[in-house]
């Protein structure tokens, strides 16, 4: 950069900062899980794309777009009640390193099952959100960024609310604080799980239909978790507005230094130096910016 | 002979899925029949492409087994092994397929695969085939006897997009000054054309930026709003797979003409236009072969294939698609380097060395692609042993919102300029092995087998 231009500097920030609630979009959906259980989904990824899949299998079949929404939200409630059933409930008290990896075999199924179930043909998705850019004082603005925020900034105000006045809300959060109190108390676990994970797929459909009308709904979907990781570290993996603090953080800085230092360097930097950033954040404060610090008591 | 057959149904992909953890199926050799172990992809973030090109190649196998018995008598076979895409199944693959018999040609569309497997086929003395792809200076046929970078090395797909831009702008004087945009695909394929874009822009007097977007390219602001600053006149996109609609879709985002961008031969598809939607009417990509459906041969495989529910592809809407097209242009060139060996060795089986000949002699002119029912999908080929690309000719093509319209006519690319600088690199890798560099009289040297299953030197 011979010349440093403050209007450009401005445009690259906030392409940034909306390409960061992209990334927080996806996000939410792991912090939901762990928050909650304690398990760190791999398959939220899987998920999105099963989700995503799904729905656009549907309109292509001619079903209406309210009626496939809503056809998809059900199948993944379904799903998420399956994944309750069949691969937590038997792993009750197994140590966390288990249950990942139970997370991690359920990405691969569901993977497989999505392009078994609607076959492996790339498709376009168009939600009717024009993403011609408009220009406020020389700064480009993507007006489909902008409802990308406005759905984020929907949901996170939805899960609060959720969280805060709800029955199943404080189940939630009684579950996440201590699972054996919890019980104690005669909170039924299995019905708490089935209820995150319907929550969980509930966040992949939002997130699939947005990166799926932004990529096309195909099986990279699936890798837009590559994009979360790093916002959980940062973000905290049990905190949902570490999640969108997280991604904003990284959406500014990876562009930032994709365009400011990476010709330097040759290019293509941003995929990681947004987990350089993390991991310098994890030495300084390894539960991240928003997450619960452990206190063990020996 | 019918085991290979392979729909491409719901059954088949369990049968893909399943095979990704269970390997490929072995089949018993027989001695009428010409073996093709072919490395798909039909799962995967890559499979609608694979799907699509194994699915064409197949396609054409088995017209010539159905039309005419096979290639004069001998049957074609094949068995497919799940890669994913991934190196390490690829090479996987190659360790279980190598052993079977009568094997002709390696046909992975995979430059990584294809980089693992040079030493190993140069050593098995079976050719591999990397249509439209990989490494440039194995064109050079004296350094890399068995590999086939067919119709297309990337340096030829970079001077037939510079001599398109050139013709748009009414000569290769007026690229003077002006300013070309390079997008490429963060992997050893992206990158392998920086050079001879340098190169270019210094000898016609075009500026050049090359920016790279890191695999797999779901997310390009930041690339996209470096070229806004940078006002090109025309950007090249040298992507693959998710690379591609999303370049379109930022580029739309970002307020660059879709016009203005020229795709590689990797960026070509369907699969990267239709997922983009209406910012990517109007763009213009290179291409081998054109795509629809109106070529006899397309028609044949139609209505001897699909009419009867034996063809590969389970979308019919598919067929003459980019890939599908690119699929069964590989089947005839496979196809016909066996019954050009065959010509010469006889009409028998034959060794991955005598098809290595069949393909060093594969002159296909225009006539003779006519004959084949495939005039005006691809416009000719003439390998020799030196040069194993065999001058393809490219043409354009651009999206109007439903399907591929061809915008030029066939066009050379600068052969002369890029020999020296393939013979260039290709000595230097030869040096680098310490391989013999191979004369005229060493490509006719081939090993045969004799009556008893021997092998022997011709």
């Amino acid at each position: 950069m011979t010349n440093f231009d403050p209007a450009f500097f401005v445009e690259v920030l906030v392409g940034g900062l909306l390409s960061g609630v992209m990334y927080a979009l996806v996000a939410i959906g792991f912090v939901l899980v762990y928050k909650t259980s304690g398990v760190f989904n791999f398959a939220q990824g899987a998920m999105l794309l099963f989700a995503a899949l799904t729905f656009v299998s549907l309109v292509e079949k001619g079903v209406p777009f309210a009626l496939a929404f809503l056809v998809t939200l059900a199948v993944m409630a379904l799903l998420g009640i399956a994944i309750e059933r069949t691969v937590l409930r038997p792993l009750v008290n197994k140590p966390p390193i288990t249950l990942f990896m139970a997370t991690l075999g359920l990405a691969y199924v569901l993977e497989g099952s999505a392009q078994l179930l609607w076959g492996t043909q790339v498709h376009g998705l168009e939600l009717g959100i024009d993403d011609k850019p408009f220009i406020i004082h020389g700064v480009l603005i993507s007006s489909f960024d902008l409802f990308a925020a406005a759905v984020a900034a929907g949901m996170v105000a939805l899960l609060a609310f959720v969280f805060q006045r709800t029955r199943i809300g404080l189940a939630f959060r009684a579950v996440a604080d201590d699972q054996f109190a919890a019980l104690a108390v005669g909170l039924r676990l299995p019905v708490i799980w089935s209820a995150v994970w319907i929550a969980a797929g509930f966040v992949a459909l939002i997130a699939g239909l947005l990166w799926g009308a932004r990529l096309g709904v195909q099986f990279s979907l699936s890798l837009v978790v590559l994009k979360a990781l790093p916002v959980l570290v940062l973000g905290g993996f049990d905190s949902i507005p570490g999640a969108i603090v997280g991604g904003l953080l990284i959406g500014a800085t990876e562009k930032l230094a994709e365009v400011y230092l990476g010709g330097y360097v040759g290019g293509g930097i941003e995929s990681w130096c947004a987990y350089v950033f993390a991991l310098g954040v994890l030495l300084i404060r390894p539960q991240g910016l928003f997450g619960q610090r452990l206190v063990e008591r020996a | 002979m019918e085991r290979h057959r392979k729909k491409t149904s719901f059954l088949s992909g369990l049968a893909a899925s399943l095979t990704l953890f269970a390997g490929a199926l072995t089949t018993s050799a027989s001695a009428d029949e010409q073996f093709f172990p072919l490395q798909s992809y039909r799962v995967g973030p890559y499979a609608a492409g694979g799907t699509g090109f194994f699915g064409g190649t197949i396609d054409y196998f088995n017209l010539i087994n159905s039309r005419d018995g096979g290639v004069n008598g001998i049957k074609l076979t094949w068995d497919e092994c799940e890669t994913q895409y991934e190196v390490e199944r690829g090479v996987e693959c190659y360790e279980r397929l190598k052993s079977h018999a009568n094997i002709a040609a390696w046909n992975p569309l995979s430059v990584g695969i294809a980089y693992a497997m040079i030493d190993r086929i140069t050593q098995d003395k079976v050719p591999l085939i990397t249509i439209n792809h990989g490494r440039t200076d194995s064109t050079d046929g004296r350094v890399f006897p068995y590999v086939f970078p067919l119709l297309l090395n990337p340096y030829s797909e970079t001077s037939g997009i510079i001599n398109y831009i050139a013709a748009k702008e009414g000569g290769e004087a007026n690229l003077k000054g002006k300013k070309i945009v390079v997008l490429y695909h963060g992997s050893p394929y992206g990158k392998e054309t920086i050079p001879i874009y340098e190169l270019l822009s210094k000898k016609l007097g075009f500026t050049v930026q090359q920016i790279e977007v890191p695999h797999p390219g779901n997310e390009q602001q930041a690339q996209w709003l470096t070229i806004r600053q940078a006002k090109p006149d025309y950007v090249v996109l040298r992507g693959w797979g998710v690379m591609n609609p999303v370049a379109l879709k930022t580029a739309q985002k970002t307020g660059f003409p879709a016009d203005h961008i020229i795709g590689n031969v990797w960026s070509n598809s369907e699969e990267d236009v239709i997922p983009a939607g209406d910012a990517a009417v109007g763009y213009t990509a290179i291409t081998t072969q054109a795509s629809g459906a109106e070529y006899p041969v397309l028609q044949e495989i139609v209505k001897t294939l699909y009419d009867s529910g034996k063809g590969n592809l389970e979308d019919k809407k598919r067929i003459g698609s980019v890939y599908h097209n690119l699929g069964i242009v590989n089947g005839i060139l496979n196809v016909e380097a066996v019954r050009i060996a065959q010509e010469k060795f006889g009409k028998r089986t034959l060794t991955g060395d005598e098809v290595r000949w069949g393909f060093e002699h594969l002159h296909l002119d225009e006539k003779r692609v006519a004959d084949l029912g495939a005039k005006g999908l691809f416009h000719s080929i003439n390998v020799t042993w030196d040069n194993h690309e065999g001058d393809g000719r490219v043409t354009f093509q651009q999206w109007d919102g439903k399907k591929w319209k061809v915008v030029s006519d066939w066009i050379a690319p600068d052969w002369k300029l890029l020999r020296p600088i393939i013979e260039k690199s290709s000595e230097a890798y030869a040096k680098e092995k310490g391989l013999k560099i191979r004369s005229a009289g060493d490509a006719d040297k081939v090993t045969s087998i004799d009556v008893k299953g021997e092998s022997t030197k011709n």
